[in-house]
Parts: C-alpha cells; sequence; structure tokens
C-alpha cells in the first residue's frame, strides 16, 4: 500500500496534505479516479446498489404481493399486466423476483459479517504471533480451506433443519478460511516495518498493535476477495435453494423459485427461466465489482 | 493460489533431495491425517451434536422407553463425548458408515454402487475442461487483449457467475426437449435395461468393453449435456488459470534468452513456456477435479444422474442421517486427497520447490 503512494505524493509534492482527513479523502479520490476509470466495474457497481435499492424497497416496487395469487392466473405467459407472467400458484413472478432480492442480500451481508472479521482475526493474530500460536491456527485454516463446501453445507442444514439462517451459519463457517490466509499474509508482510517497531517502542500492546496498526493495511485486500466471493456464496445460496434447504415457502427466493418452476419448464420455461438471469446478473454485478477493486486497490496486476 | 515463491535454488546433492522429497512426503501423510480427522469431527458434529437425541432420529418417536435406552447404550450415548467420537472415527476407519434408512443397505455399499456414475461425469467434465480450456488459456496469453483474450475474459466471467442447476436446466429444455439432439436425463434409455450389464460402472467404458455399440451411442448422448456442462466450468476455471500462469512465464528472462537464440515464437510458447506453467496447471486440474466431485450434487439432481450427489440429496430429502454423513465423509475425503495430493504433486514436480 505504502508502495504505490509514493509516486502519487512526488507528484504533488506542490500539495502537500495539510491534515490527516485531507489526505484520506485524497486517497478516496484517487481510488475512486482508478476506479471508475473502468467501466465494467462501474457496471457491477451500478447492479449491486440498484440490488440494494430494490431489496430495502421492495414493497414499494413490487406491482404485486409476492406470496398471494389468484387461481384463476396460473402460469400465465409474460404480458402487460404481469411483466414475467406467472407461476404455478398465480403470483406475479416479477413481484417475486423484486421481493426475492431480500433473501439473496441479507445472506450475503450476513456471511460477510459472520465470515470476514473471524478470517480477519484468526489472520492477524497468527501472523503477527508467529511461532506456535501461527502454527497452530494456520493448520486449522488449512483444515477448514480443504472442506468441500456445498457438501459440508448441505450436512449441516441437514441437521440444523432447512431455513434461510442455518444456509447463513452453514456457508459461513466454511467460507472464513481463505480470510484468514490474505490476512497473515498482509500480517507477515508489515509486521516487521519500522512503523509498527516506533508503535510498539511507544509502548502499545500487541492487542493494539494488531487492532489498530496491522488490521487496517489487511482490509483492502480482505475487501477485493470478499467482493469476488460474493458471487460464489450466491450461487451457494441459491443451490441450497434449490434443493430446498435455503428459505421455506412462501419465501420469495430465487433458488427455490428455479426448483419450483422446474415441474413446468417443457411448457412454461419462463417460470424457472426469470430466477435465473436475476441470479446471474447479481453474481455478474459482484464479480465486476471485485475485479475493479482489485484493479483499484492492487496495482500489481493479478495476483491469482 | 499459486504456490510458495520459487525462489532459484543452487543445484542440490542427491542425498538432500531425496531428503527433500521424503519430508514432502512426511508432510502430504501428516496433512492428510489431520484434515481427515477435521472432517470427521465435522460430520461427528453434526450427526451427534447438533441433534437434540440422536437416539430418536434412529429408533423414531414410538419407540419404547426400554428400547430407547438399549439404542442409546449401543449408540455408546451414554459415554463422554471424546470416547464417542474415538469410536467413531475407529468404524469410519473400518468402513463402517451406518445403515441407510431409505435403502436399509449399509451406507458404504450404497456409495461403491453409485459412485461410478459421478466419477464418469466428473472426469469428462474435467477432460472437456483440460482440453479447450489449457489452448484458449495459452492462446489468449500469447495475443493479450485479443479476440481470444476477450473470449476468455467473458467465459471466465459467466462461468463464474451462472447457477450450474439453472443453466442444466435450460440446456434441456433447448437440446433434449425442443431440439431433440441429446437424450434426456438418466444415464441409459430404460429399452437397454435387460440387454446391458454393467461392469465397472463407468457406463462409456462397459459398453466399449462389451463391444456394445448401440448401447454405447445412447450412452454418449446421455452424457453428451452433463458433462459438456461440466465441462464448461472447469475451463471457465483452467482457461483463465492456464491465461495467468502464462502471462507470468511470458515475461520471464528465459523467454528473452530464448527469442534471442532466434527459436521459433511456437517452440518458445508451447515448449518453454507452457512446460513451465504445467507445474502450476498440474494444481489447478486437480482442483478443478474436485471441484466437479464435490460439484455433482446440483448436477445430477437436475440430470437425475443416479450418482452420489443425488444419492446425498435424496438422502437428505429423507432425513437419512446416515446416508447424508456418509456420503459427506466419503466426498469430503475424495475431495481432501485430491487437495492435498495437488499441493505434493507442487512440490515434487518443481525442481525448484524439492528442498524447502
Amino acid at each position: 500500500m505504502n508502495e504505490h503512494a509514493t509516486p502519487a505524493l512526488a507528484n504533488s509534492t506542490a500539495q502537500v496534505p495539510r491534515s490527516r482527513g485531507q489526505a484520506r479523502l485524497r486517497r478516496y479520490k484517487e481510488l475512486w479516479s482508478s476506479f471508475s476509470s473502468n467501466r465494467l466495474a462501474l457496471v457491477g457497481l451500478s447492479i449491486i446498489l440498484a440490488l440494494i435499492a430494490i431489496a430495502l424497497l421492495a414493497d414499494l416496487i413490487a406491482p404485486y404481493s409476492p406470496t398471494t395469487g389468484g387461481l384463476g392466473q396460473r402460469l400465465l405467459p409474460p404480458s402487460t399486466a404481469h411483466w414475467l407472467g406467472t407461476d404455478d400458484q398465480g403470483r406475479d413472478i416479477l413481484s417475486r423476483l423484486i421481493h426475492g432480492a431480500r433473501p439473496t442480500l441479507m445472506v450475503v451481508s450476513l456471511v460477510m459479517i459472520l465470515a470476514a472479521p473471524v478470517g480477519l482475526l484468526v489472520g492477524t493474530v497468527a501472523g503477527y504471533a508467529g511461532g506456535w500460536v501461527d502454527a497452530v491456527l494456520m493448520r486449522i485454516t488449512d483444515i477448514f480451506l480443504a472442506f468441500p463446501k456445498l457438501i459440508l453445507a448441505l450436512a449441516f442444514v441437514a441437521a440444523l433443519g432447512p431455513g434461510i439462517q442455518n444456509a447463513v451459519i452453514a456457508i459461513a463457517i466454511t467460507s472464513w478460511p481463505p480470510y484468514a490466509r490474505i490476512a497473515r499474509a498482509e500480517t507477515l508482510s508489515v509486521r516487521d516495518c519500522d512503523y509498527v517497531a516506533a508503535v510498539r517502542l511507544m509502548g502499545a500492546s500487541p492487542l493494539r498493535i494488531v487492532l489498530r496498526h496491522v488490521m487496517p493495511l489487511c482490509l483492502a485486500s480482505l475487501i477485493v476477495r470478499v467482493t469476488l466471493d460474493m458471487a460464489g456464496i450466491i450461487l451457494t445460496a441459491a443451490g441450497l435453494g434449490f434443493l430446498g434447504l435455503g428459505a421455506q415457502p412462501p419465501m420469495a427466493e430465487w433458488g427455490a423459485m428455479i426448483a419450483s418452476g422446474r415441474r413446468f419448464i417443457l411448457d412454461q420455461w419462463w417460470v424457472a427461466a426469470a430466477p435465473g438471469v436475476a441470479i446471474l446478473i447479481v453474481s455478474l454485478g459482484f464479480n465486476l465489482l471485485g475485479d475493479g477493486l482489485r484493479d483499484a486497490l492492487d496495482p500489481r496486476g493479478e495476483r491469482e | 493460489m499459486a504456490g510458495p515463491n520459487a525462489v532459484l535454488q543452487p543445484a542440490l546433492s542427491r542425498p538432500r533431495r531425496a531428503r527433500g522429497r521424503l519430508f514432502a512426503l512426511v508432510r502430504f501423510v501428516v496433512m492428510l491425517a489431520t484434515t481427515l480427522l477435521g472432517l470427521l469431527a465435522m460430520t461427528f458434529f453434526i450427526g451427534r451434536v447438533i441433534p437434540v437425541d440422536p437416539v430418536l432420529a434412529v429408533v423414531g418417536d414410538r419407540a419404547s422407553a426400554q428400547v430407547v435406552e438399549r439404542t442409546r447404550i449401543e449408540m455408546g450415548l451414554d459415554r463422554p463425548l471424546i470416547e464417542q467420537f474415538g469410536i467413531y472415527v475407529a468404524r469410519v476407519a473400518q468402513g463402517e458408515l451406518g445403515q441407510s434408512v431409505l435403502t436399509s443397505r449399509p451406507v458404504l455399499d450404497d456409495i461403491f454402487r453409485v459412485f461410478p456414475a459421478t466419477l464418469e461425469l466428473a472426469t469428462y467434465g474435467t477432460l472437456i475442461g483440460v482440453l479447450f480450456g489449457v489452448p484458449l488459456g495459452v492462446m489468449a496469453a500469447v495475443r493479450r487483449g485479443g479476440l481470444i483474450d476477450q473470449l476468455v475474459r467473458v467465459v471466465g466471467l459467466l462461468g463464474y457467475s451462472i447457477p450450474i442447476f439453472w443453466l442444466g436446466l435450460l440446456a434441456l429444455l433447448l437440446f433434449y426437449a425442443k431440439l431433440g439432439w441429446v437424450s434426456g436425463p438418466g444415464r441409459i434409455d430404460v429399452v437397454f435395461e435387460y440387454t446391458f450389464t454393467p461392469l465397472t460402472g463407468i457406463y462409456s467404458l462397459d459398453a466399449l468393453l462389451r463391444g456394445d455399440w448401440s448401447a454405447f451411442a445412447n450412452i454418449v448422448s446421455h452424457l453428451a449435456l452433463p458433462s459438456a456442462l461440466l465441462g464448461y466450468f472447469s475451463l471457465a476455471y483452467i482457461s483463465r488459470m492456464t491465461r495467468s500462469f502464462m502471462l507470468h512465464e511470458l515475461s520471464q528472462e528465459y523467454i528473452v534468452a530464448a527469442r534471442a537464440k532466434g527459436l521459433p515464437e511456437r517452440t518458445i510458447i508451447w515448449r518453454h513456456a507452457l512446460r513451465n506453467a504445467a507445474v502450476p496447471l498440474v494444481t489447478v486440474i486437480a482442483l478443478s477435479y474436485a471441484g466437479l466431485l464435490e460439484g455433482s450434487v446440483l448436477t445430477e439432481t437436475v440430470f437425475s444422474w443416479p450418482g452420489l450427489g443425488l444419492y446425498i440429496t435424496n438422502a437428505l430429502a429423507n432425513a437419512d442421517m446416515n446416508a447424508v454423513l456418509g456420503g459427506t465423509v466419503v466426498i469430503g475425503a475424495i475431495f481432501i486427497g485430491l487437495n492435498l495430493l495437488s499441493d505434493l504433486l507442487y512440490r515434487t514436480l518443481d525442481p525448484r520447490t524439492r528442498r524447502r
């Protein structure tokens, strides 16, 4: 992070930032200009913002109720009244898609809230402490890293019972290890820096050093990785929903909608097709956003 | 995901190199053992600790108090948890995964019966992924920013974003129902049920071994769609990784040296660069193979493919926990094995990482 800040500073010695806040603002501006020069990344960002807006305003935007329909209106093809047609219970598919943004967003943000801090903590502590703490923590991380994600999530949900919360827990349990790996790698690269030594000389406790001076530097790589993982999390959650283990009816969830549309795929293909397109668009959005963030935050190029 | 920082090391004497290889092997065995133990701890936790009453899951809620008590002791539930775990590990090590409620047969027998179907699908998927993915990735790296590079990017992005079960459904609708180019769900038409007897369980191989060409044609037309689908996802991953490995190799100095020597570009790319990129690529292919084995759960459900994935989902739907956990242990063990094997391969194939 420090390496690529230097040329930017050298270019603008005429206007050295006068305060911390100003420096931070300028850095955000630089990030934004490098990020926004990537058109695909902007597309990704708009998709995610749209997803959030739709999830928040679902009740206002959706033209019909997502859970009640008329039996006289079963499996109607797309028309002006029902833009995407209706499903087997006469419910408007567009309205269900709009409400389906909620569980999707919920799964993604809950997994992020649960898994990212755990990975960050494990990784920074292991990296900073070194020695046997590092060895033990990384051994555990490696064990979890080698687990098959989807199958374990299936088994977990099978034991805990189907439902969206349990799906979240199951996915979170298997998704923190890569974050720990990344955080540890970043920690190792800053651990022996002069500024850390300076803080230590000033008497900061290891806890304070890790929390205030190491963790912030791990955030950039972590955010990139988390964003790129979002697509995979959405696909896993949709897969669980498809198998009937995620959100339960009558809740509108995209994976479960595909599963229920499967029975009518030969004659009423739009019932199953529409939610798949929604999943595709959202995971594409996260992938594009993640790629853009990686290019903006990590100018060393593709690391994988 | 790229391996450890490979630093060129001076040539090593033979005994030291042998010791390095031994070290890698010991490391592999230790990693495998601890990771498998971790997996078993996980399935033990899922099967014994999470359920409120594991006995109830076995005998049902209409059993008498005596039966419940006897089963509790038989299952070892009156002992400390750590001892129970020890018993569980010992039983799994002997291949004892319990009885399936659904088929009322030992879970391990069921798994042996259904596994070849999964293996067949994942193998063809990986083959497709390697045959198309590697050349695509190489060409994308050679002409960076060119047409093929853009194609690889789009294929990769879509591969990481499309729900596989949804694409499978649409593919079935188009190529089976509307166009009739391929056969539908299942492994073989019902017509062949009495004339075709499997040998190994890998049907395409069995038909060849028996010289049954009409059955072979039918099997291939059943295989085409699901293996193409898995192949696409494998291709998306492999081509993207090949591209980035090749970009790395092509920027190395030995490439400049080869060019200065006047070697033809074709030799430089396919002989020199690809051969160096092949080492990390082997690990990527192993990982992709493991991923396909695991991803079979969704694909097999869509295509009614009677493999391990469908077995697990059927067991899930019927609350057959022994079968679910048994399947999880088997797929997990294979997944872990392939994962660590790819690590071992990386360490032994690349002369620069032989001794660390």
